[in-house]
């Protein structure tokens, strides 16, 4: 037997080419859309995996470093290095800025890392070119994503900073790029204030009788010392040993130190389910309205190709064609047009995902699940156009 | 005698009380096999009423009609599946020629036997044959676009005949065709109503191949009546 729907797609290839082009790129939007999600969920993963820590310490009642704002003291790490079972403790920081090269800025997370301690956590992990920091100040290591190259002097607040190293998918939960810097210089850049605020601030205290006391010396200038220096981190990163239970480490921490303290699976619900939630939830809106979109196109797009058939169709009918077969032809058109659309589509997503400004995870699975949906998509958009061919008269042949 | 179709007081009637329409009243009407029979009436006369009841398109609504030996419909079908009986006892040829336009010329015409579940093999050698009797079998491999509206009323012919059916129902073949075009293709199917001893209805108004048949069938409000037709030799 003749495959009349293989038939009808060759002679009129064109028509469905172009049609099947168009469907493409909305489904390669579509594909795109759910690469944008999981490539959030991999950044989140990614931020996770390159701090090399297994807890995170971070303030009472919040659920910082990442999700919150949270503010620590800077040698608390001296603390929880002692307990057992923990292997290394680093504190870190953690800011969001436009970092500034000449007249450009690029937006990054300043991380700020103790220096001295390579591969301790929070250190970048893998470096694609470069060293990593040797110096305690001045000093940067920047992502790829950030378009700094090595030798690249940015300024970070009123600071200049040589980048001496690249890494690659070092990123934020939100995709921007990671800078690391010295911890010493970034807690000074994490609450640095303006020259013009800081003498205020002096200017202040000088006149307050409460620090300016005549019979205390020294009372002044430990106060405006205190003032200008700042002894916060945002979180402590701790290592685990081999074999140890790093819930038991978190539950004595969090008892004896009066902090919070998350691990691995506790960031991650974090970092997954509440920080990137909303933009999920977004991502989802935009599939289903993507979804529908493509599957009115190709109802109408079937439709009316089967609506040009119909004398056609009334001859087949009127010859002897059984129902199934022009309702397979109709199927297996649509589903035709389905598998066009998705070639396109995931062609069109591979190619322009590096384009994109954040990261776009596509993966096979994905595509997977893409091409089911595409095909139950046409195959249920096919049914207005089997319904509108069964329903055609095989009378309608015959004139009169 | 052997009939290639034969009716006897067939009717059909649309709707029911005072809305009521009786299309055809009565008709009796036999062709035998080989024979070609003109079919002639006004508009709204109830030749395309007639036409569809022949072709087991509708139902009509009291009378009998015998294809071949085979009681088709008494006062009911008799028949349960009527697409195969379309598909092969009942060869069609329209107006236009309405070839399956992503179909090639032969596959147009072994899509039928094809549909019976004739090996494709064996179908396309059946349209073959019949492309060389009708002398279209250099266009066999042409998509029907490529056709002049003679050779596409041939390979409309051809399907038409391709299952070999006691009887072939014609619906102004010679419509769009200028005289010669028109007298060529009244030719084709006497000379394939000869060959395959098939009766053949054509249904016309043109007045270019009324002369050439032998017997007439006139239609005027549902009702027929038979006269001899001139018979005219084609040449």
């Amino acid at each position: 037997m003749i495959n009349l729907a293989g038939r009808d797609i060759l002679h009129s290839w064109g028509k469905f080419v172009f049609t099947g082009f168009g469907l493409g790129l909305l489904i390669g939007v579509t594909l795109t859309m759910a690469g944008v999600y999981r490539g959030m969920i991999d950044d989140a993963q990614v931020l996770l995996d390159n701090s090399g820590a297994d807890l995170w310490i971070v303030q009472q009642d919040t659920q910082g470093p990442y999700a919150e704002s949270s503010s620590i003291y800077d040698d608390i790490w001296r603390r929880v290095a002692s307990y057992p079972g923990v292997a290394e403790a680093a504190s870190v920081t953690y800011f969001t800025m436009q970092v500034r090269l000449g007249k450009r800025d690029v937006r990054a997370l300043v991380t700020g890392i103790v220096t001295g301690e390579i591969g301790a956590p929070g250190w970048p992990r893998f470096l694609i070119a470069g060293r990593q920091i040797t110096r305690d100040h001045y000093e940067a290591i920047a992502d790829i994503a950030s378009g700094l190259h090595l030798g690249d002097v940015i300024q970070i607040r009123r600071n200049y900073y040589t980048v001496v190293g690249l890494t690659r998918r070092m990123v934020s939960s939100g995709g921007d790029p990671m800078i690391f810097i010295p911890l010493k210089d970034a807690q000074e850049a994490q609450y640095l204030k303006d020259n013009d605020a800081i003498i205020e601030q002096r200017h202040r205290t000088e006149a307050s009788p409460v620090y300016n006391r005549p019979g205390v010396p020294g009372l002044l200038d430990e106060v405006i010392r205190t003032q200008s220096t700042n002894p916060t981190v945002n979180a402590v990163l701790i290592r685990v040993k081999p074999g140890f239970d790093s819930r038991l480490i978190a539950e004595q921490i969090q008892r004896w130190n009066r902090l919070q303290v998350f691990d691995r699976a506790g960031m991650e619900a974090i970092l997954t389910g509440k920080l990137i939630a909303t933009s999920a939830k977004q991502i989802g809106m935009f599939l289903v309205i993507l979804a529908i979109v493509s599957a009115a196109i190709v109802a109408f797009i079937i439709y009316t190709l089967t609506l040009g058939k119909i004398r056609e169709i009334a001859v087949l009918k009127l010859i002897g064609t059984r129902n199934s077969t022009i309702a397979s032809m109709i199927l297996q058109q649509a589903i035709g047009l389905g598998l066009i659309g998705f070639a396109v589509g995931k062609i069109s997503s591979t190619l322009w995902a590096p384009i994109f400004p954040k990261y776009i995870l596509l993966t096979p699975m994905d595509a997977l699940y893409g091409l089911i949906a595409v095909l139950l998509i046409c195959a249920l958009a096919s049914v207005l156009a089997i319904r509108a061919a069964l329903r055609v008269d095989p009378a309608e042949a015959i004139g009169g | 005698m052997t009939h290639g179709i034969r009716i006897e007081n067939l009717s059909k009637r649309y709707g029911t009380g005072n809305t009521a329409v009786d299309a055809l009243k009565n008709v009796n009407m036999a062709v035998a096999p080989g024979e070609v029979v003109g079919l002639i009436g006004p508009s709204g006369s109830g030749k395309s009423t007639l036409l569809k009841c022949l072709g087991a398109v509708i139902k009509p609504t009291t009378g009998k009609m015998i294809l071949g030996d085979e009681v088709i419909f008494d006062n009911d079908w008799r028949i349960k599946d009527l697409r195969a009986l379309r598909r092969d006892k009942i060869g069609f040829v329209f107006q236009a020629p309405y070839l399956i336009p992503f179909l090639d010329v032969t596959d147009n015409i072994a899509l039928l036997p094809m549909l019976a579940g004739v090996p494709n093999k064996e179908a396309r050698a059946r349209a073959q044959e019949l492309l060389e009797a009708l002398d279209v079998a250099s266009r066999a491999r042409a998509m029907p676009a490529q056709l002049s509206g003679g050779e596409q009323q041939r390979v409309a012919i051809a399907r038409g005949l391709i299952n070999r059916p006691p009887v072939i129902l014609a619906d102004e073949p010679t419509a769009p065709l200028d005289s010669a075009r028109a007298l060529a293709v009244i030719r084709i199917l006497n000379d394939m109503a000869q060959r395959y001893q098939t009766a053949i209805i054509v249904v016309t108004h043109d007045e270019k191949i009324i002369p050439t048949f032998k017997r007439i069938y006139h239609i005027r409000d549902g009702v027929t009546f038979e006269e001899a037709g001139e018979g005219r030799a084609i040449t």
